[in-house]
């Protein structure tokens, strides 16, 4: 238990980074040139609004005690009222944590799945025409853009077979599922070309290793050698590779939920972008900031979970 | 007792007949499209419950035999190409797959050279010897486990219950090894396949395993072919010998006679190029002056300290302790040699002489003090003391020509022009027996003894006072070895130059030192010249050093020790605390010894 | 990572690499299809012909045409002048500063190395594309606000990466033994350490310039890049978006050039990776 002490005091050394991701969200909106009341509120605020947003935000002080306010507002909840749907933006921003989180996780799994048969395949028959097959898709994987794989997707499976929705997320459970298909398998595809390939150079390396033909030397049958002493050794740089990943996968669902009208965080991004909602924008980059420090020491604790030797 | 039941047990039974016999063995690889041979047309024969020693240097094809009888050669690159394996009634490389995987691990075993690698690191040390165990035998894990208990307390382990639940990074290089060899054993094989399982190994560590394979071969009558590079080794615990050499077999004989009358001319020369203890003695040692030649380098009091910051705030909360209150002189023209496992601190004094790590207490080099030197004054004592490092292919910028390398120091220090220098580089490369055109090469493309004089030649560059010697010579063939030795001998004679030679290797330095300090946990238990800490040796620790060394001469008897399985304590303190110091005190001409309870503790 | 020297002889092994051949040919085809894009493209790329609307792939146009009749496989030939510009700028400042960055940082050691560390952990809290996002939604849509983006954003993978490979570089013998023979700290950095440490940032470059060609295609797919009617492929896609029921064509073509570009920058990296002996 002694190697999870760190689940008690790692949040600590989060609050240098999360008063950084502050700054920058604060700075972003600072920085665009005209009058940051008008900014925040849309070229027909009425003076009224204008006046209560300067002194809800310490508009006239300097810009240190600016961003003080900008603090003391985050933390009773307030990030500003959304100029486009005219309501809070943490409101807002609560109401699409549901569809890009179930996109991620999604993601993930579909991606896990592809990859790990596929790098299992390739690693144990290095050198055969499958294991060329797999290094030559993987490799232009990663090149797959992921608006372009989408729409390649919508084509195939809800134009011409009609056997999935085109887009949307739907109401129901089973309804949402039908619908994340399509805009997830668009991020696993990706996802797992990344993946495949650090397992598969992770299984040859293992596969050669010292741990195996000393297994072997014990007279262990090759899949007990791979699955037993090659893979789990082999899992644990590809969960750091999904950690070091996870800001390019989220960044990725913004994308994709613009091609698969997915009503997330992200599509939220891009029109708030679009009608100049500021609040909208700082909204959801602090949120999906504070996401990724936080997946980032979930990875972290299943790292040591994965492996005995780390000690955090 | 064993699962290959086609393999009927009463072949191997008679004492004289062979468990395994190897005819015509070759192993070839491919590479470019061409079969190229890494052992080829050997033949051998192994009997019930002896040792069978393959020894040979590098590249000699001893490691990729074993891999050949065990099956286990890198498909599809290597493969035994031609030959017979005969184990029992079958050749094992016809056997196939299955049939193989029933013989590895129950009826033939082998062990590594390194346990830290050989052992997966994300399964409990049960774990790992119960499936071994139920790969071979229908037991229940309850049953595997118990027997997994009984394996470790065989190999006499510390707390054998606690290792069960234990992963390997939690357990010492000597432990490692023993859990490997228990694992081996487990299963009652025929054979055992030792390959260098000594080598990363402490001397005193060394000593514990081959004592207990010794003590394990003679309960149990399992036949061990021991793949070794080390002489020592193969005449303390082999019966016969094979001495290999670029994949061939250059002879075979037993011990006595390959060590007594050698037939073969590289036989006769890998003997004479293995350091023995004894040979320094006879060795033209410093012409004895009643004046002691001024030091080149004096050490008062050093002390090395590393901070060990823990906690939420990252605080200092532990120090490494890895030099303590060590003082000595390097006198000039001298050799002076700390030995020690590691761990000991040697390396650590080595870098702060060479002002590569910060250090307490006086330190000063050709007369200058270290502490508070200015830029300038850092840069005259480098040129001062140089270093030669243990792999010289580390050492080296790979992207530098090496003749760029050697003459890099003179351009730092503004010595002559481009062409003295070219010209200087030249002929320090006659010097250390390199051909002159070799200047416009890289690293990679020379041999490691090559490497090695490249660096020295580079060490060389500004004429040193002291050449600092960290294990330079540690990690080349013994031949090599011998050879670049006779170098550093000679180029001490002809520009007298001061060596700290850093070893732990007993022999090479019982054969080069003039004098030399034996330090345990960052403090030198013992100190003096050759002859006083080799024939007469007062402190238990380096009485064990000594005693561990392995004797490349079989009819050495070895004086009865007690085999203890001791775990080398922690330098790490915390902050305000330290280890408890030993003072040296002075037996008579110059060799001192630290008397204390400490020492005691160093012995035990 | 560790590093094998460039030989000589390196020129024989060059010729010996097929995976090099063909990354460095493919590259090559689209960096003559960007300069020659007027002499090969059949059509005007942003010329409409209402007559000939969302024609299917034919003889005359082989990728057939858009929804202003304009010619995809003149629009995709122009393309390659837009990406691969975006690809090539888009890593070069980034490469720059981080460099530079990286460099100081593993240099000075102490509280530079602690403040830009500090930095670079907040700026990769960010999801990589959400803060380029955020910025150009600052700047305002368009080719430039991207490059901007890209340099104020893209130098941490760079400046981690050299600093990482200098920390470990000064650990290991040979930077030792050059520390040893006097050589100053900065002769060890720039002339020992700093060039092991590029071999390893080479390669990333070219990993890099698929992530850059695709950010930037999707910044200008999500309509804040490059802004129609040029002709860049993400563009090509958005604008295709409307007719994915009536005209795969539009869709595929464009989408196909960038899977080719970033297979190419893939190749080579793969290639180089190999040749210099750099494990990612």
């Amino acid at each position: 238990m002694r190697r999870y002490r760190f689940v008690l005091f790692r949040p600590f050394q989060f609050i240098p980074v999360l008063f950084g991701i502050s700054i920058i969200t604060f700075i972003l909106v600072r920085l665009i040139p005209g009058d940051p009341a008008r900014i925040l509120l849309g070229t027909r605020a009425t003076p009224t609004a204008i006046a209560n947003i300067r002194a809800q935000y310490g508009l006239d002080e300097p810009m240190w005690v600016q961003y003080l306010y900008f603090l003391k507002n985050l933390a009773a909840g307030e990030m500003g009222k959304s100029t486009l749907y005219k309501i809070d933006t943490l409101k807002l921003i609560v109401t699409r944590i549901e569809p890009t989180l179930a996109l991620v996780v999604a993601g993930v799994v579909l991606a896990l799945v592809i990859a790990v048969p596929f790098a299992a395949i390739s690693a144990r028959r290095q050198g055969t025409a499958a294991d060329h097959a797999i290094r030559i898709v993987s490799t232009a994987g990663i090149g797959f853009p992921s608006f372009w794989l989408g729409a390649m997707l919508i084509i195939l499976f809800a134009v011409r077979l009609d056997w999935l929705p085109v887009s949307g997320y739907g109401n129901s459970l089973g309804d949402k599922l039908l619908h994340l298909i399509l805009p997830g398998l668009t991020i696993a595809l990706s996802l797992s070309a990344v993946i495949a390939r650090s397992l598969r150079a992770g299984m040859i390396a293992g596969l050669s290793s010292d741990v195996a033909v000393a297994a072997r030397a014990r007279g262990m049958p090759e899949s007990v050698v791979f699955w037993r002493h090659v893979v789990p050794n082999a899992l644990v740089p590809t969960v750091n590779l999904l950690a070091v990943n996870i800001g390019w996968l989220i960044g990725g669902t913004v994308v994709v939920e613009s091609v698969f009208a997915v009503p997330g965080l992200g599509q939220l991004m891009v029109r708030g972008i679009f009608s100049r909602d500021y609040m909208v924008v700082q909204g959801v980059a602090l949120t999906f900031a504070v996401a990724t420090v936080l997946i980032n020491f979930l990875a972290d604790i299943v790292t040591v979970a994965l492996d005995p030797r780390v000690e955090l | 007792m064993s699962a290959a039941e086609d393999i009927p047990p009463g072949a191997a039974t008679a004492p004289d007949t062979p468990v395994l016999s190897v005819e015509g063995l070759t192993v070839s690889v491919r590479a470019n499209g061409a079969e190229r041979p890494l052992v080829e047309d050997l033949s051998f024969t192994l009997r019930r419950g002896e040792t069978l020693a393959i020894a040979g240097e590098s590249g000699s094809g001893k490691s990729i035999t074993s891999l050949a009888i065990m099956g286990l050669l890198p498909p599809p690159a290597v493969r035994a190409s031609a030959g017979r394996v005969i184990f029992g009634s079958s050749d094992l490389l016809a056997l196939g797959e299955a049939g193989m995987r029933r013989i590895r691990g129950d009826r033939i075993a082998m062990i590594f050279q390194e346990p830290m690698t050989s052992l997966n690191p994300v399964m409990t040390i049960g774990a790992q010897l119960v499936e071994a165990l139920r790969e071979h035998e229908a037991i229940s894990r309850a049953e595997a486990r118990a027997q997994a208990l009984a394996a470790l307390k065989s190999v006499r382990i510390a707390q054998p219950e606690r290792r069960l639940d234990q992963y390997p990074h939690e357990l010492s290089g000597g432990m490692r090894q023993r859990v490997m060899i228990a694992m081996a054993l487990a299963l009652k094989p025929d054979v055992l396949i030792a390959d260098e399982p000594t080598t990363a190994l402490d001397v005193t560590v060394q000593r514990e395993v081959l004592d207990l394979l010794r003590d394990l071969q003679r309960d149990m009558g399992t036949a061990i072919i021991l793949i070794t590079h080390d002489m020592g080794v193969v005449a303390e615990m082999a019966e016969r010998v094979i001495v290999m050499r670029n994949g061939r077999m250059v002879e075979q004989g037993a011990v006595s006679q390959i060590f007594g009358t050698p037939q073969e001319a590289y036989t006769q020369e890998l003997l004479a190029a293995v350091p023995r203890m004894g040979d320094g003695a006879t060795r033209p040692g410093q012409p004895a002056s009643d004046t002691t030649p001024p030091p080149v380098a004096r050490l008062d009091r050093v002390d090395v300290r590393f901070d060990i910051r823990g906690g939420l705030l990252g605080r200092v909360t532990h120090r490494v302790h890895a030099v303590e209150h060590v003082s000595f002189d390097i006198r000039a023209g001298e050799t002076f040699a700390l030995v020690g496992e590691s761990g000991c601190g040697k390396s650590t004094i080595a870098r702060a002489i060479a002002g590569l790590v910060p250090h307490e207490g006086h330190l000063e080099v050709a007369g200058r003090v270290l502490k508070g030197l200015d830029a300038a004054g850092r840069k005259a004592i480098r040129r001062d003391v140089q270093m030669v490092f243990q792999d010289p292919m580390a050492a080296l910028d790979p992207r530098m020509r090496v003749g760029a390398a050697v003459a890099e120091p003179l351009v730092i220090h503004g010595i002559g022009t481009e062409d003295e220098r070219r010209a200087r580089a030249a002929d320090l490369f006659a010097r250390v027996g390199l051909p002159p055109e070799a200047v416009e090469r890289y690293p990679h493309e020379f041999s490691g003894g090559q490497r090695q004089r490249i660096c020295i030649a580079r060490a060389l560059a500004l004429n040193p006072k002291l050449i600092i010697c960290d294990e330079s010579t540690s990690a080349l063939d013994v031949s090599v070895q011998a050879r670049v030795l006779d170098l550093l001998e000679a180029l001490k004679r002809e520009f007298g130059i001061a060596y700290l030679f850093i070893s732990h290797d007993m022999a090479v330095v019982e054969n080069i030192a003039d004098r030399l300090a034996v330090m345990y946990l960052g403090q030198i238990v013992e100190m003096g010249s050759r002859a006083q800490i080799f024939g007469n040796p007062q402190h238990p620790y380096t009485r064990r050093l000594i005693e561990a060394v392995p004797v490349p001469d079989p009819g050495h008897v070895r004086a009865p020790a007690p085999r203890l399985s001791g775990e080398v304590p922690s330098p790490i303190h915390p902050v305000g605390s330290g280890p408890r110091r030993l003072d040296l005190c002075d037996i008579g001409g110059g060799h001192l010894v630290a008397g204390d309870r400490a020492a005691k503790e160093a012995a035990a | 990572m560790s590093a094998i020297p460039l030989s000589p002889r390196w020129s024989a092994r060059f010729g010996r690499q097929p995976m090099l051949l063909t990354g460095l040919a493919i590259l090559g085809a689209f960096v003559a299809m960007a300069l020659l894009a007027p002499l090969i493209a059949p059509y005007d790329p942003i010329y409409q012909d209402a007559a000939v609307k969302l024609q299917p792939p034919s003889l005359a146009h082989p990728f057939g045409t858009d929804n202003f009749g304009r010619d995809v496989l003149s629009r995709v030939i122009w393309g390659a002048r837009i990406d691969l510009q975006i690809a090539v700028i888009g890593v070069i400042f980034p490469f720059l500063i981080g460099t530079a960055i990286g460099t100081m940082a593993g240099f000075f050691g102490g509280w530079v190395d602690a403040l830009f560390m500090r930095i670079i952990d907040v700026v990769l809290a960010f999801p990589f594309l959400v803060l380029m996002l955020s910025i150009i939604a600052i700047l305002g849509p368009g080719l430039g606000s991207f490059y901007i983006a890209m340099a104020l954003v893209g130098w941490v993978s760079y400046a981690r990466l050299i600093r990482a490979q200098i920390l470990v570089l000064k650990t290991q013998d040979f930077a030792v033994a050059a520390a040893s023979l006097g050589f100053s700290r900065l002769r060890i950095m720039f002339r020992h350490l700093l060039p092991n440490a590029l071999a390893g940032s080479l390669v990333f470059v070219m990993s890099d310039a698929v992530l850059v060609l695709l950010n930037g295609a999707a910044i200008s797919y999500l309509g804040l890049g490059v802004q129609p009617p040029v002709a860049e492929w993400g563009v090509m896609v958005a604008e295709a978006q409307g007719f994915i029921t009536q005209a795969w064509w539009i869709t595929l073509f464009p989408g196909l050039a960038i899977v080719t570009l970033a297979f190419g920058f893939s190749l080579t990296g793969d290639a180089l990776a190999d040749l210099l002996g750099v494990h990612e």
